[in-house]
């Protein structure tokens, strides 16, 4: 058996939940229907949607719990409402996605389950599956520059999925999951570290980035928030979305939800402009679908720069304006010819 | 008064390509140096100045070979009062013989008299990237704990900690004693000054050693990327390049022709 934290927002399952959950149903097709089940914690407004969602996923039964003591973010509660799932399930496989939230509960997890924790994990060797022994995964270390086998040696497995490294997958002739609904008891202890109040609450606009047909993308190289103009004028005349890693969100320099990656969005432009980004794994693993990338890099031999389809080299802040002051040549030559015919 | 434990971890320093030792169990050292992770870095920073800020004192540890002396010193260089570190044989260690170490060093402070009353850690470490150590430890202390930290401040016995939460700042309050694991971002890590240098240079390296039965990490091997050929056709360097780049955005059906 085979749990699931699942991650919800507005839009239901998040994307890396639902990936997370294509891996957790592979390994169970691959130990013959092994059931998956999955976690909700905290107040979701449409559970039924997200209910469906997951069914579609191949979930057999969604466990929502809910209530005034998982109202507000505590990972330690949360985590002992998984446990006490996982337990009454006797799950040997307890998974979420490799996002902040999805990492500090599944540590949480495995620790109160004495647990082996396997983190950002991109793939399960099926021969140790096949043979029942203790599973042994591939994951992301070293910033993402090496991987490692590992072995779990723990019932349960705790893991975290390493995000967009998997494709979403639905399953044929899905059926609608039981949903078991409950009001979990907590312990004192388990909230004196939770959530006490929220500032700068965000517009979540990470649709129009994942819906763009062009992105720009910005990175460090931009060098600091103001830099962000020339950037953010290309976006406008192309009619497009701005991307940016996770260096730019760290440091401020720009909203969270317009970060591409692994931990951010994933985006299928149909032109991806990445300017001043190195190319790290865990960004590739958020704009490698799109159909063409373009690099601008002062490094030649950056990874961004040799994985793109096509490259500039040189100083962003000199490229970027050259390349607007080209559209508007361009348009206006346009509108020229146009008025004169 | 607040004492801040903080601790780091030795990890290669990397970007971009790796070579790995013939045994597959780790990086090839010969031609890499060493740092501690960008979240370590400011988790230093952060106990600094809270330390700073409440007139208590910074301790930094490391569980790890003599080799981790040198991160000891930086960090002692800008502001850390006491380094200790607590030798292993850290590659036959995982997250939760790590987590074991520190706990043991906090408890022997404890019988002794005196508490961390905050723990600092990072994240995640760059190497192995195990997300854990700091929830780990919290637990073997029965204290709270919170992770992905970008900000720490402590006042009346209490740490109000920022965090990115999916949509918006999260903010925690917890009360000491207490672990928070930090992200790089919050602050800016200070760049040590020349006495802070010549101090550290000086200063003792409290050393204990590790009283832990490793369960170890689980790692078979380390492995690398499959290399793929670069299909990246060059359009140019700098603005010259630019008509070339619109030319592309033409072809590929985004601005008109
Ligand atoms: C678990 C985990 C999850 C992560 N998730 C994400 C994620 O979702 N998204 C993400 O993006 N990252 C993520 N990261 C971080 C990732 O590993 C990299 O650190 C990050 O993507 C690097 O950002 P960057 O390219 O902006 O910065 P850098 O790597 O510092 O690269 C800056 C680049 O800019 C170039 N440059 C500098 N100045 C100029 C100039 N004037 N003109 C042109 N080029 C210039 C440099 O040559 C360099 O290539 C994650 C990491 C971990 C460990
Ligand atoms: N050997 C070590 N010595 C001291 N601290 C460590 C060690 N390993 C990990 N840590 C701390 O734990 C954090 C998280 O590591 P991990 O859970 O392994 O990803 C690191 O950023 C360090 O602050």
């Amino acid at each position: 058996m085979i749990l699931v934290f699942v991650e919800t927002d507005a839009h239901g399952a998040t994307e890396t939940s639902q990936e997370t959950l294509t891996v957790a149903r592979d390994l169970a097709s691959r130990r013959g229907d092994d059931p998956v089940h999955a976690v909700v914690v905290g107040p979701d407004p449409d559970l039924a949607a997200v209910a469906d969602q997951l069914g579609a996923l191949g979930v057999e039964t969604v466990h929502h719990a809910e209530g005034n003591q998982v109202a507000e973010y505590a990972a330690a509660a949360w985590a002992a409402t998984v446990v006490d799932v996982a337990r009454s399930l006797s799950a040997d496989v307890v998974a979420a996605a490799g996002s902040p939230r999805g990492s500090e509960i599944m540590a949480h997890v495995a620790t109160r389950m004495d647990a082996v924790m396997a983190a950002n994990v991109v793939a399960i060797d099926t021969v140790t599956v096949d043979r029942g022994e203790p599973l042994v995964v591939t994951r992301q270390v070293m910033g993402g520059s090496a991987f490692e086998e590992m072995r779990v040696a723990s019932s349960p497995a705790v893991l975290t999925v390493a995000g967009h490294a998997t494709e979403i997958r639905t399953i044929d002739a899905p059926s609608p999951p039981s949903v078991h609904a409950f009001e979990p008891t907590v312990s004192g202890t388990d909230l004196r570290a939770r959530v006490v109040r929220t500032e700068q609450v965000e517009r979540d606009d990470s649709a129009a980035l994942a819906g763009a047909r062009v992105v720009v993308g910005g990175g460090r190289g931009v060098g600091s928030a103001d830099g962000f103009s020339d950037l953010l004028e290309l976006t406008q005349l192309l009619g497009g979305a701005l991307g940016v890693t996770r260096v730019v969100t760290s440091l401020g320099w720009r909203p969270h939800h317009e970060q591409v990656g692994q931990t951010g969005s994933r985006i299928a432009p149909d032109v991806y402009i990445a300017c001043g980004i190195s190319g790290a794994i865990q960004h590739w693993a958020g704009c490698q679908s799109a159909k063409t990338i373009i690099a601008i890099n002062a490094d030649p031999d950056a990874p961004m720069v040799t994985k793109a389809h096509y490259a500039v080299i040189g100083d962003l802040h000199e490229i970027v304006p050259a390349i607007n002051d080209e559209l508007r040549r361009r348009r206006t030559g346009a509108e020229n010819s146009t008025s004169i015919t | 008064m607040a004492d801040v434990l903080v601790c780091i971890k030795r990890v290669p320093e990397i970007s971009g390509q790796v070579a790995l030792s013939d045994d597959e169990q780790s990086v090839d050292a010969r031609h890499v140096g060493f740092t501690v992770s960008a979240h370590d870095a400011c988790a230093v920073e952060l106990a600094t100045q809270v330390a700073g800020a409440t007139g208590g004192n910074a301790t930094v540890l490391t569980v790890g070979q003599e080799d981790a002396t040198p991160q000891l010193r930086d960090a002692l260089a800008v502001g850390c009062a006491r380094a200790i570190r607590v030798d292993a044989p850290t590659e036959t260690y995982g997250p939760a013989d790590v987590a074991a170490a520190i706990s043991q060093v906090v408890r022997t402070n404890e019988t002794e008299g005196s508490t961390y009353d905050l723990i600092l850690l990072g994240n995640d470490a760059a190497d192995t990237g195990d997300f854990q150590v700091g929830v780990r430890l919290a637990y073997a202390l029965d204290r709270p704990v919170v992770t992905g930290i970008k900000m720490v401040t402590v006042a009346d016995g209490v740490v109000v900690a920022q965090g990115d939460g999916p949509n918006a700042i999260e903010v925690f309050e917890l009360s000491l004693p207490a672990v928070v694991a930090v992200m790089e971002g919050g602050v800016e890590p200070r760049y040590p000054s020349v006495p802070g240098r010549m101090k550290a240079k000086r200063a003792t390296i409290e050393t204990v050693e590790a009283g832990v039965r490793p369960v170890g990490s689980g790692r078979v091997r380390l492995k690398l990327p499959p290399e793929k050929p670069s299909l990246v056709e060059i359009l140019g360097a700098g603005e010259a390049a630019a008509p070339a780049l619109v030319d592309v955005l033409v072809k590929a059906g985004v601005v008109p022709g």
